[in-house]
């Protein structure tokens, strides 16, 4: 019995239980389908979806399952048979009104009726996508709809299974689609490794150590405390600004402003390049001359333990990465070329990882050269919330 | 069936809920499920198990979660500090561990003759482990305490509600067990609803005006900060309060209250094109 329907779900990337699936017939039993195909939708649902996430994808399994179902069907008898099962368990029906509308037809003519006004809407409709929902339920007295949709009685916001399931409202919630700063914060959770080495004050009662200093106090109690346990991860971040990198401003800025609220960072550096690192980087997006400093800097002062965060696209004039910038270095004058940069950023943070807003395209330009070549060199991952998850394994991972 | 019938939730007076989430609401309680509510900040997850409580005429038990909150904290506290130091100074009564037990919210609500309303409240900002350490109390309703060596079992099980901002993805195990409903940002009609509850006269053609501004300023897409109903709400109380001709609603006066961030406010500021 449906279980085809449970199938169909686990085979569009829905994580449904078997549990979870029992729980459904278990409801099923218990006559919560309401009698309805609407709320058979919001039941199965309700059990077998666990996050808003999921909705749409639901919902296009769903429309994909009931949707083009011959009104003969036999599985459309079965769930004629399931929606009506708890009448036989129900001595008083809920509503006097539905009840006395039920009393009036025998099931035969109900289902009769219900192909028939399936079969009219079939023709009227492109592909009488509403079928069940709306003619079925209104025979069965439910959800008062009339032929073509439109609200006759209840409220306006009782909407037919497929009317609910084919609006596809929860489109935007998918993950693969653009997130916000939450979701991203959410992921910036991961990035945290406890320590109790840390500056601050003994809050927690130690019970080892309370235990040993009582006894040695020939039984009278000394309470020991110690440090709580912390996040000792730092954080640098270096962003990609301006140019090509404008199209991602706003995904680049949730990152940002993700980084920014989580407060669990021992520490946290944010500093801009442009295109790649070159002698100079700067502290604000704007990249202004008077907020520039040394790279060299960076490598002076921020020390080998911190996890680098790089995001950019990661396309250049192979020329920009190649080339070589002549400045002085220690008093003397030395060639460095922004890869040469980055190799050296890679040699002393050895926890390092890429994030890149784009993909590659798969036609050509010399711009996806550079592209090449940065990903061989770094870990890279796409900006999105599963590729920052993936990014932040990687960066708790030692190599 | 009929049992549902007699404890069927269908809103309050001063909470109007949805079709959806009168289903979901009464799906959770046949089957003897906790109910997960996530929504948007301000669509009322919280008023939810208020609404509930007062519909079934049953007490309500709130356990608000804290960053610090462990699932222990909600079963029992065992006071062994407390014990210690009374040992010291030969209280009355050291050897009766019972005196240092003290119930958590969830013991309250097990112990319970009646059945409670059980709100636990943004499960998502404690420590990712903390549903899971919950499983099994949620799934069976009782929990053991090794001090005294009791089990503490729900003599009604209550009804629980769940609540959560979607801070922390919640593990798959303690997903399982729920009943999961989101709250969606109310359309314009259940929000014209939802007015009339707060605002019994409001005017048609003020509130039709409010309905435009307010639904105009949260599709803008670059508003960082979407305001919400309890937003809506208390605007609708300045204009009132300021006396704000309908026709005046367009300007957004007291934009203040809508939108809480200055790049919000320069942002919807640039639209309106002042």
């Amino acid at each position: 019995m449906f279980s085809s329907f449970f199938y169909l779900l686990r085979a569009r990337g829905l994580d449904t239980s078997l549990n979870e699936w029992l729980t459904l017939i278990e409801a099923l039993d218990k006559g919560l389908s309401d009698s309805s195909v609407t709320g058979f939708y919001y039941l199965s649902r309700a059990i077998l979806i666990k996050s808003e996430v999921d909705f749409d994808k639901f919902d296009e399994a769903f429309l994909e399952y009931f949707k083009n179902i011959k009104p003969s069907d036999k599985l459309l008898e079965e769930l004629m048979e399931w929606l009506e099962h708890p009448k036989e368990k129900i001595e008083k029906p809920l509503d006097m009104e539905r009840a006395e509308l039920n009393r009036k037809l025998s099931t035969t003519d109900i289902e009769k009726m219900f192909k028939q006004r399936l079969k009219e809407q079939k023709e009227e409709h492109n592909g009488g996508s509403y079928w069940v929902g709306t003619k079925g339920v209104s025979v069965f007295g439910n959800s008062g709809y009339s032929p073509k949709g439109i609200r006759v009685g209840g409220q306006s916001r009782h909407r037919s299974a497929f009317y609910v399931a084919g609006d596809r409202k929860f489109r935007d919630f998918r993950n693969d689609n653009k997130l916000d700063t939450r979701q991203f914060q959410v992921a910036l959770r991961h990035l945290r490794q406890f320590s109790n080495r840390i500056d601050a004050p003994k809050t927690e009662l130690d019970i080892n150590g309370t235990i040993q200093k009582t006894s040695n106090n020939g039984g009278y109690l000394k309470l020991v405390y110690e440090k709580p346990r912390k996040n000792t991860v730092k954080v640098l971040l270096l962003m990609d600004s301006g140019g090509s990198m404008q199209y991602y401003s706003n995904l680049c800025s949730s990152l940002f402003q993700a980084v920014k609220k989580s407060n669990h960072f021992k520490d946290l550096k944010i500093y801009y390049f442009h295109n790649c690192i070159h002698p100079r980087i700067y502290t604000d997006p704007t990249m202004k001359p008077e907020q520039a400093i040394d790279t060299n800097w960076i490598f002076h002062n921020i020390s080998s333990e911190y996890k680098v965060i790089m995001v950019g696209d990661a396309m250049m004039e192979p020329f920009e990465l190649m080339r070589d910038n002549y400045f002085n270095y220690d008093g003397a004058t030395v060639k460095m070329s922004p890869m040469d940069w980055l190799t050296r950023l890679k040699e002393k943070y050895k926890h390092i990882v890429w994030l890149n807003p784009t993909v590659r395209p798969t036609y050509y330009s010399s711009l996806y050269e550079t592209y090449d070549i940065l990903e061989k060199k770094f870990d890279m991952y796409r900006l999105s919330v599963k590729g920052l998850e993936l990014a932040l394994k990687k960066l708790l991972v030692s190599k | 069936m009929t049992k549902i019938d007699n404890t069927s939730f269908k809103g309050t007076d001063d909470y109007v809920v949805s079709e959806e989430l009168m289903r979901a609401v009464n799906i959770s309680i046949a089957l003897q499920k906790p109910l997960l509510i996530k929504g948007e900040p301000g669509t009322g997850k919280t008023m939810l198990a208020q609404a509930i409580s007062t519909t079934l005429n049953k007490e309500l038990v709130i356990w608000n979660i804290k960053s610090t909150t462990k699932a222990q904290d909600g079963l029992y506290v065992y006071d062994v500090v407390q014990r210690l130091y009374d040992s010291q100074f030969d209280s009355k009564g050291v050897d009766d561990i019972k005196k240092y037990v003290k119930n958590g919210k969830l013991g309250e609500a097990f112990s319970s003759t009646e059945q409670v309303v059980l709100l636990i409240d943004e499960i998502d900002k404690a420590d990712l482990e903390f549903p899971n350490d919950l499983l099994w109390e949620l799934d069976k309703m009782e929990f053991y305490i090794p001090e005294t060596k009791e089990t503490i079992q729900a003599i009604q099980r209550p009804i629980v509600i769940i609540t959560s901002n979607a801070e922390k993805e919640l593990p798959d195990a303690f997903l399982r067990r729920c009943i999961f409903h989101y709250i969606e940002f109310p359309d314009q009609e259940l929000m014209k609803e939802i007015v009339n509850v707060h605002f019994k006269d409001i005017e048609e053609n003020l509130l039709q005006q409010v309905m435009d501004a307010f639904y105009w300023i949260r599709g803008l897409s670059h508003i960082q900060k979407k305001p919400s109903t309890s937003e809506i709400i208390d605007w609708i109380q300045a204009l009132i309060i300021g006396g704000i001709e309908p026709d005046k609603i367009k300007e957004i006066p007291y934009c203040g209250v809508l939108l809480k961030k200055n790049e919000d406010i320069d942002a919807m500021r640039e639209s309106l094109g002042k």
